[in-house]
């Protein structure tokens, strides 16, 4: 038994926290969160240039990571800074690019930086459920995607679409004829675009959807949920750190009994979310069921754990906890958001409580 | 024992409903009902309707030009209110300065400002909080010197809720540094318009602008303006958190929105199945709706000890605790049944005339929105820690 880090990934981590204490202060952060892009290309390139996009994916297909483990210290350190670039959705599509085996030239482009990409597979009625209806008819796609992640700034989305009542994949080229683009901003910062798709042409991909896409979401889940982690670290240095400053009727917050239990509490559950996302990271590459047990077991302790430290961070923080100016109320909105992602807490304790 | 409205009170409410059926502005009413913020057009154009009836003093005596309403039928009224998609009246000036004026303020004083308040001629905001005086109030350094027939005023307040609306603000000042803080303390009406008060929005975690800081440097006040004694003013403030009691645990707006929910949760499908099928959401529904009508009724309880004539003890700050998890978990649930959309934040397309493409439902337009927004009730007001900390010593005597 070992709880420790490779060598390596502690490196990598170290170097992208390094990056955010130097370089991706929160303001910059804001700057490309809210603006058109939803994210500062420059950040992006510089955080690529650390090799993120390498440590994502497995060696044959030239990255030099993509376990469960390497995800997880990435998206963790990532989460601290609060990092709104989108690696997540490199991610999810890259992890289906890459199970080809195949567009290797574009796969090089994605693994660099200088190309993005996106999924495109959730549907408004669809919820967090697989149940799509955007559909293929003489080899065009048609349908409604929702939520996809940064569509206003890739070079390609992956998208899904059912064949009669089989489900395939397509690489479909984010200038396509017939493809519309709704971008908004989303609350967490960045932006995501419902997609309206009329008699699209894409690429057939040559690998089994379901199976692609289980495995590609299942990196999601583990990703979104280290981010967390990384978010409920900075959360709880912040607090700390407040109520130690902080004094009202002569006496640091810190010292009130109500208060100090209040803040142990969140210590011990965040102890646990952290052992749910180790449990996910050994899991990732086991039999199915245990697979998905210990991803939905993952999820919805993040979402549950997430929701009590953004909440229980900001009442004690008081006032200044609900002002745009500190940044706890950033991290508080991309925690509980990323309950919104790739299913909440209720979602997974449904899908665990099928394979108990 | 009877837990039912009497049979006059249920003429009230019929005679409350007919009339807001046909008294709200339609646009008014569907801003409301699709959780879109009002400007302050909106929030006056409100008032007036109701000052035309004589319903704007809702809680005012009669000899006020109020609607001399007892307690239970501002209750209802508030509940009426609420299922009708009607706006919240704005408190400051109604329910917060006007009872303290009419308790504590000189004849002259009620006869200037309390019709100023019903027509509109001034907007009300309220003085409180300071940087360093958040749940510790009575340590607040804003200090006001008496220099022949007015006050200088200098210091700083924060958290100030639409200050940027207000030319007349209600403040808490420090009139003395002897004894303990409470002491020292004088409550003081300051002209927002007179020179050295400058006002700085707020931007709060929503993006919303709502709430500012307000800075008096050397802002000279007419000693006319004070209300009571001086150094009287904790005991004013005070007199105001316990008499407010019919309508802080916003128990009629938390019936609209469990009601609106349930209708989301019927409409909406996870996987085929409306979201109120979902075991898990309608647990959750379930047990709101549960503390909800428990909430109700603990209210109308303490109403009903009012209306005997009953010194209020704790109540009021048990009904705080109560309505704010309510409203919380009520936010909560709507942000939850957005699913997806829940990220969604399109803050212009919550604006007036907006014409542009609409994207997922409507109620996830702002469902998250509000929710962050709101965790704002288990704060401001005297946050729920401090509300605890009223009821352990009143109650229990610890």
């Amino acid at each position: 038994m070992d709880f420790t880090h490779t060598e390596e990934r502690r490196l990598l981590s170290n170097t992208i926290e390094k990056f955010i204490e130097n370089d991706y202060p929160l303001q910059s952060r804001m700057v490309g969160a809210s603006s058109d892009l939803g994210f500062s290309l420059e950040s992006w390139q510089k955080l690529s240039d650390l090799g993120i996009n390498y440590a994502l994916f497995p060696k044959k297909v030239n990255g030099f990571g993509g376990e469960g483990f390497d995800i997880a210290v990435v998206f963790e350190a990532l989460g601290k800074g609060l990092v709104v670039e989108p690696f997540l959705s490199t991610l999810i599509a890259g992890d289906i690019l890459a199970e080809t085996g195949e567009h290797q030239d574009i796969f090089e482009n994605i693994l660099s930086g200088t190309k993005r990409i996106t999924f495109a597979h959730f549907e408004p009625q669809s919820g967090y459920e697989n149940k799509i209806e955007t559909s293929i008819i003489s080899n065009r796609i048609s349908g409604h995607k929702s939520m996809v992640q940064f569509a206003n700034s890739v070079d390609y989305i992956i998208v899904s679409a059912k064949d009669g009542d089989q489900i395939k994949l397509f690489l479909v080229k984010a200038s396509a004829d017939g493809l519309k683009i709704n971008d908004f901003q989303t609350i967490d910062g960045g932006r995501a675009a419902d997609l309206i798709l009329n008699g699209v042409i894409g690429t057939e991909l040559d690998i089994t959807a379901e199976n692609a896409i289980e495995a590609a979401v299942g990196k999601g889940i583990l990703a979104l949920s280290a981010e967390a982690l990384g978010i409920m670290e900075y959360i709880k240095h912040l607090t700390i750190n407040y109520v130690q400053t902080r004094s009202q009727f002569g006496l640091q917050l810190g010292k009130f009994q109500a208060l100090q239990h209040r803040i142990a509490q969140i210590l011990l559950e965040i102890e646990q979310a952290r052992s749910a996302v180790i449990n996910a990271c050994s899991a990732l590459n086991q039999d199915k069921k245990t697979r998905e047990k210990a991803l939905s077991a993952c999820k919805m302790t993040i979402g549950r754990v997430g929701q009590l430290v953004a909440e229980e961070a900001i009442q004690l923080h008081g006032g200044i906890g609900m002002t745009w100016e500190y940044e706890l109320g950033h991290y508080a909105k991309r925690l509980v958001m990323i309950d919104h992602d790739l299913g909440d807490e209720d979602f997974h304790t449904k899908k665990y409580s099928k394979l108990l | 024992m009877d837990v039912n409205f009497t049979k006059k009170q249920l003429l009230f409410k019929e005679e409350v409903r007919n009339f807001l059926r046909s008294a709200i502005p339609k646009q008014l009413a569907d801003k409301i009902e699709k959780n879109k913020p009002l400007n302050k057009n909106d929030m006056q154009n409100w008032h007036n309707i109701l000052n035309d009836k004589g319903w704007l003093g809702s809680s005012w005596p009669k000899k006020y030009n109020g609607t001399g309403w007892d307690i239970v039928e501002q209750f209802i009224f508030e509940d009426e209110l609420a299922s009708a998609n009607a706006p919240r009246i704005v408190p400051f000036g109604l329910k917060m300065l006007a009872p303290v004026l009419m308790k504590f303020g000189t004849q002259e004083q009620c006869r200037y400002w309390l019709p100023r308040i019903l027509d509109g001629t001034d907007w009300w905001c309220q003085g409180y909080s300071e940087p360093g005086a958040g749940s510790d109030l009575a340590s607040l350094k804003t200090s006001a010197v008496k220099d022949g027939d007015q006050y200088i005023v200098n210091g700083q307040k924060t958290w100030t809720t639409l200050a940027q609306y207000a030319n007349m603000i209600f403040t808490l000042v420090r009139t003395s540094i002897e004894g303990k803080p409470q002491q020292g303390i004088s409550f003081l009406m300051i002209n927002m318009l007179s020179p050295g008060v400058e006002v700085r929005p707020i931007k709060t975690i929503d993006g919303g602008e709502e709430i500012n800081e307000v800075w008096f440097t050397d802002v000279k006040v007419p000693a006319g303006n004070l209300v009571g004694e001086e150094n009287k003013g904790w005991t004013y403030a005070k007199y105001l958190l316990s008499h407010e009691r019919n309508n802080i645990a916003t128990v009629g707006i938390s019936k609209k929105k469990l009601e609106k929910l349930k209708e989301i949760a019927r409409v909406e499908t996870r996987n085929g199945e409306p979201l109120i099928a979902d075991p898990l959401f309608a647990a959750r529904l379930a047990k709101v709706e549960i503390n909800l009508g428990n909430l109700e009724t603990t209210n109308l309880r303490v109403l009903s000890e009012a209306e005997k004539g009953g010194d209020p003890g704790a109540e009021s700050s048990m009904l705080k605790i109560l309505g704010s998890e309510v409203c919380q978990e009520l936010d909560h649930l709507l942000r939850r049944a957005s699913a997806r959309y829940g990220r969604i934040y399109r803050p212009e397309a919550l604006e007036d005339g907006f014409n542009g493409q609409e994207i997922g439902p409507f109620f996830a337009q702002t469902a998250s929105s509000i929710y962050f927004n709101n965790r704002k009730v288990s704060i401001y007001g005297g946050s729920n820690e401090i509300q605890k900390n009223i009821i352990s010593k009143m109650i229990v005597g610890l």
